[in-house]
């Protein structure tokens, strides 16, 4: 039986722009930040309350993951804004989407009632597109 | 106008303008009465809508702000008396007390963890890497 996530990732563009982007302005604490030689890195971060959960911020970059052609074209992709990968949850989804576009971040989304719930629609430094919503009051 | 007669989002943008202060100036000292009176709150007002917005009080807010910038400053290696005072406290006992109610553990043990960590990050970074992505990207 799979009981937890632990790790998930989200591809960028460049690391050091998305740790500015995830720590910086999402608030996002830096897991783990490890040098795998020249050009290469490891770089986790967990959400503010959830510690034990490491989105692996990962390089497209041209090697075993991704050949020369591929590693391109999951840039284009990422940059067109293809990808969804996850759904981020706050208290409060006003205050917490006037917070983020005074810091900068790109709403694709205005915070909008939809019947699932209340949410917006933001993007990364990528090009990554993540939904945000609101803790409801039974969580 | 009363600070409850406004539309909405002037509200949030007070409160908002009030975290941003407590993560600006949390190194100096904070009077919380201050902000809430820049935010043309009644303090009890404040601290309601504050908590509705960030799940915290101001104040337990500010906490959590100076213990995770100490928690930082901490793993640069800097002594524990200067990065108490450098995040607001004044003195090393409440600093220390507060710290390890958070964190379970005291400064200079969680400084110590840090370092050793780090240590280990730089001589074996595998142990830190799930080994399917360490594959993946060859370097398993």
């Amino acid at each position: 039986m799979i009981t937890r996530v632990n790790h998930f990732s989200i591809f960028v563009l460049d690391q050091d722009s998305a740790y500015d982007f995830y720590v910086n302005k999402l608030g996002f604490k830096v897991h783990t930040d490890a040098s795998m030689g020249p050009g290469k890195r490891w770089l986790t971060v967990t959400p503010p309350e959830q510690p034990d959960l490491e989105l692996t911020l990962m390089a497209i970059d041209e090697g075993m993951m991704f050949k020369k052609d591929a590693a391109e074209k999951m840039k284009e992709l990422v940059k067109a804004g293809t990808f969804g990968f996850a759904v981020f949850q706050c208290n409060d989804l006003m205050a917490t989407y006037e917070e983020l576009k005074a810091k900068g971040v790109i709403f694709k989304k205005e915070p909008t009632k939809e019947f699932y719930g209340f949410e917006a629609l933001f993007i990364d430094d990528s090009g990554n597109w993540f939904s945000l919503g609101e803790k409801k009051a039974n969580e | 106008m009363p600070a409850q007669d406004l539309p909405k989002i002037y509200l949030y943008r007070r409160i908002i303008l009030a975290k941003i202060f407590i993560d600006e100036h949390y190194a100096g000292p904070i009077d919380l009465n201050d902000i809430a009176g820049e935010a043309y709150f009644s303090k009890f007002h404040f601290i309601r809508l504050f908590k509705k917005a960030y799940g915290k009080t101001p104040h337990q807010y500010l906490t959590i702000v100076r213990i995770e910038n100490a928690k930082l400053l901490l793993q640069k290696n800097i002594p524990v008396a200067e990065v108490c005072y450098s995040v607001g406290f004044d003195a090393i006992s409440s600093f220390t007390h507060l710290f390890k109610r958070i964190n379970k553990v005291t400064p200079s043990v969680y400084q110590q963890h840090q370092r050793l960590r780090k240590a280990e990050i730089n001589s074996q970074p595998l142990k830190f890497i799930p080994n399917c992505f360490a594959a993946q990207n060859g370097w398993a």
